[in-house]
């Protein structure tokens, strides 16, 4: 049994946890996708910036949360969401807007959100340094360790405070984007515009709306995952490459421009990484005796080393865009 | 044969541009020598002949990315990995030679395992195929994926083994001590490789698959020489490699690196010159036409995926050689060392500056954006201890201590500045390609 709860600490937890930061960056990034047609490469800096804007208020008001009872930094983040939501806009509208008022090919589109990238990247940098620091300032991380009533398990459940925070965030914004998506006029509207754009906006939808409300819900929800993150890790400024690639995996394996196949596909890329780096042998140990002779157990039964995990989401990648390019709940293949 | 048609019926933009001269390269190209000779006289020729050579290699690596996106359209976002790869195979094939391994029982442990990998790959690839005999498809795929799961685990433990030996007993599995310039042959060859793995997988797809599948897989081929301390030595790095001419310990620093100098010119004219025979010729006829027009390209009957694969292939084969020659020159490899900024960002910019498709545009880029580079940190510093100097004279402010690190940071904004402004206000860039009309 303690090879069971070492499972899901080590796997059950962790995926959970990786899936809902991917699946919160990737229904951004499938927003933008659907609704503007291009790959939004600078999502993973726009999480750091949320995190940012996160440890800047909180080393600002160290003492807020202790007021209502909550981490400072929970209490600070719908602040770093709007500011998320209104540098989102605010890119779009320096960098983005004219390239399409251009016409220009999506795929300069995308060079100029690398441009963004790193841009967004050197300015963290500047202000924050390069090192790693802790958003908790002046609170403690509080972690659980809940005993499970079975004879003979010594290891308890492992889990975090911003993790508790994370699962319930992650659930509320689903659920809201649900209702959003599907009872909202703006939100039919935004539905109708990733459909077919012209014919959205010969019925009389204002598209340049649907656009910057676009942008303040994956600034929001970037703010969000980036926060969360940080909180669960560290904050680091170079957070954001390391992102990038599981998200845009996330979102293709959802199908693109499903926002719920992008959860989807966020848990799925978050329980592929963490069953890829988790030792089988672990779970294997009991049987081991009565295991046949020829048949020893190696200590290490990972299938790649953590080093290697950045394999994980590439091989997902590959492997739905040649089996599959339009992703597990048919998005569309934007040609 | 058709009549010429009369001027006043013919079309301004299907007669072909009358040969006019050359003023604006011919600026530009002077402007970047006045540069280039300033740099000279300010740090000394051995600076400046090494700044030439380096910003040699990426025009290699430049032209690489401006047959990718220039002629054809795709955007590659992974140059840093098939730059490690060429610098991989400079580094292993010419060193010398590791006695310690090879006079151990290891060479052939590590064939054997290499030997089970390829023979577990022949199994897997075997029961693929069963549904040829007649066994049902789902459960061909079952026993694909079982036997796929069961042989890799296998396989990578006995290798993850033999790997750890050799990291114990040799360090790692030295050189090859071959020639130089053949480390540089089959570091394109290898770069092309993958290349054409990648662009197997994504090209028949959008562009933007392109660009997020090779940043996948350059950031992988850098973990992997990172972390495959048996093959590359890992973080401990691998010096010095050897040069195809002299070396700076036998006739000078600035002979040396002006001979270096020499090979990669050679380098880039043949390049050069091949690409502008072929830019020219029918074949770079057809890819600017697939560029420009996928749709009727495909209603000629050309084969839009293949020519697509062909130069994105050939892109990738490029940058291998110019990885190669960078680490040959810089004598060291450190997979540590290929960053994103260095390898893929700042080549980008080189090209959409320079002009994509013009190659003597991306010439100009490299040379005169890696000056900038290179003078840029200075100048960033210099920045920085002004903003300081005035801020503590006049708000008391103590200035954060990691300046230095901090002062190269602002480059990583000041390239996605760059990035940018060139395509909003410059989308062609500083030498635009010249588009032929034929009437």
């Amino acid at each position: 049994m303690n090879e069971l709860v070492f499972f899901i600490n080590n796997v059950m937890i962790a995926g959970s946890v990786s899936g809902s930061i991917y699946a919160m960056g990737a229904v951004g990034v499938t927003l933008i996708f659907s609704i503007m047609r291009f790959a939004h490469f600078a999502h993973g800096d726009m999480m750091t910036f949320g995190a940012f804007m996160v440890l800047l208020l909180t080393t600002l008001f160290p003492q807020a949360g202790a007021a209502i009872g909550v981490p400072t930094p929970i209490l600070m983040l719908p602040l770093a969401m709007v500011l998320t939501a209104g540098l989102a806009v605010g890119i779009d509208h320096t960098f983005y807007k004219p390239l399409r008022a251009h016409g220009v090919k999506p795929i300069v589109m995308v060079i100029a959100s690398l441009g963004v990238t790193l841009m967004l990247q050197g300015l963290i940098r500047l202000f924050a340094g390069t090192g790693g620091s802790s958003l908790y300032v002046d609170d403690r991380k509080e972690i659980f360790r809940l005993p499970i009533p079975i004879e003979g398990v010594r290891m308890p459940v492992v889990i975090t405070e911003p993790q508790l925070y994370l699962f319930a965030l992650t659930i509320i914004c689903v659920v809201a984007l649900h209702f959003f998506l599907s009872r909202s006029r703006l939100g039919k509207a935004m539905r109708a515009m990733s459909d077919n754009p012209d014919l959205a906006q010969a019925s009389g939808i204002n598209t340049n709306t649907i656009v910057a409300v676009t942008w303040m819900l994956a600034g929001g929800l970037a703010a969000i995952a980036g926060t969360l993150l940080s909180l669960d890790v560290t904050f680091k400024p170079d957070l954001s490459f390391f992102l990038l690639l599981p998200i845009f995996a996330a979102a293709i394996v959802g199908g693109v421009g499903h926002p719920f196949g992008a959860v989807a596909g966020g848990f799925v890329v978050g329980f592929a990484e963490s069953l890829a780096v988790f030792n089988w042998s672990v779970l294997l140990r009991p049987f081991r005796d009565s295991l046949p002779e020829w048949l020893a157990l190696p200590s290490n039964l990972a299938f790649v080393g953590t080093e290697y995990k950045i394999v994980v989401p590439f091989f997902i990648l590959v492997a739905i865009l040649v089996w599959r390019p339009t992703g597990i709940f048919k998005g569309k293949v934007i040609t | 044969m058709t009549q010429p048609r009369p001027p006043s019926q013919q079309r301004a933009d299907s007669v072909a541009a009358p040969r006019r001269f050359p003023l604006r390269e011919l600026t530009l190209f002077l402007a970047l020598m006045v540069v280039v000779l300033a740099v000279y006289t300010a740090m000394g020729s051995a600076y400046g002949t090494r700044m030439l050579v380096e910003s040699a290699c990426y025009a290699i690596l430049a032209l690489g990315l401006t047959i990718q996106w220039g002629y054809a359209g795709q955007f590659n976002a992974g140059v840093m990995g098939f730059v490690a790869l060429g610098g991989f195979c400079a580094m292993f094939f010419s060193i010398p030679v590791n006695e310690a391994f090879w006079n151990s029982e290891l060479p052939g442990e590590l064939g054997l395992a290499l030997l089970y990998m390829l023979a577990a790959i022949v199994l897997v690839v075997a029961a693929s195929r069963l549904d040829r005999i007649g066994i049902p498809k789902p459960l061909r795929t079952l026993i694909a994926v079982v036997l796929g799961v069961v042989l890799y685990m296998v396989v990578i433990n006995n290798f993850r083994e033999v790997a750890g030996q050799i990291e114990s007993q040799a360090g790692f599995i030295g050189g090859m001590a071959l020639p130089v310039w053949f480390g540089w042959i089959v570091g394109g060859a290898l770069a092309g490789g993958v290349g054409y793995f990648i662009g197997h997988v994504c090209l028949g797809l959008r562009s933007d698959y392109l660009a997020i599948a090779t940043i996948g897989i350059a950031e992988i081929i850098k973990a992997f020489l990172k972390n495959a301390d048996w093959l590359t030595r890992g973080t401990a790095t691998v010096s010095p490699l050897p040069w195809p001419v002299p070396g700076p310990g036998e006739v000078g620093f600035t002979l040396a690196r002006a001979l270096y100098l020499s090979v990669t010119a050679v380098i880039i004219a043949v390049i050069f010159f091949l690409l502008h025979r072929a830019y020219n010729a029918p074949w770079g006829r057809m890819i600017r036409a697939i560029r420009d027009n996928e749709v009727s390209a495909a209603a000629m009957g050309k084969d839009i995926n293949k020519r697509r694969l062909e130069i994105f292939v050939l892109g990738c084969i490029l940058m291998g050689i110019g990885g190669a020659v960078l680490a040959s020159f810089n004598s060291l490899f450190d997979p540590q060392g290929y960053l994103p900024l260095n390898h893929t960002f700042l080549v980008l910019v080189m090209v959409i500056l320079g002009g994509p498709g013009n190659n003597l545009g991306t010439i100009f880029g490299a040379v005169a954006v890696y000056i900038i580079w290179l003078m840029s940190e200075p100048l960033a510093l210099f920045l920085m201890q002004l903003a300081v100097d005035i801020g503590s004279a006049t708000f008391g402010w103590d200035a954060p201590t990691n300046l230095d690190s901090r002062a190269l940071q602002a480059r990583v904004f000041v390239i996605g500045l760059l990035i940018s402004l060139v395509l909003r206000f410059a989308p062609k860039g500083m030498l635009p390609e010249k588009v032929r009309h034929h009437g």
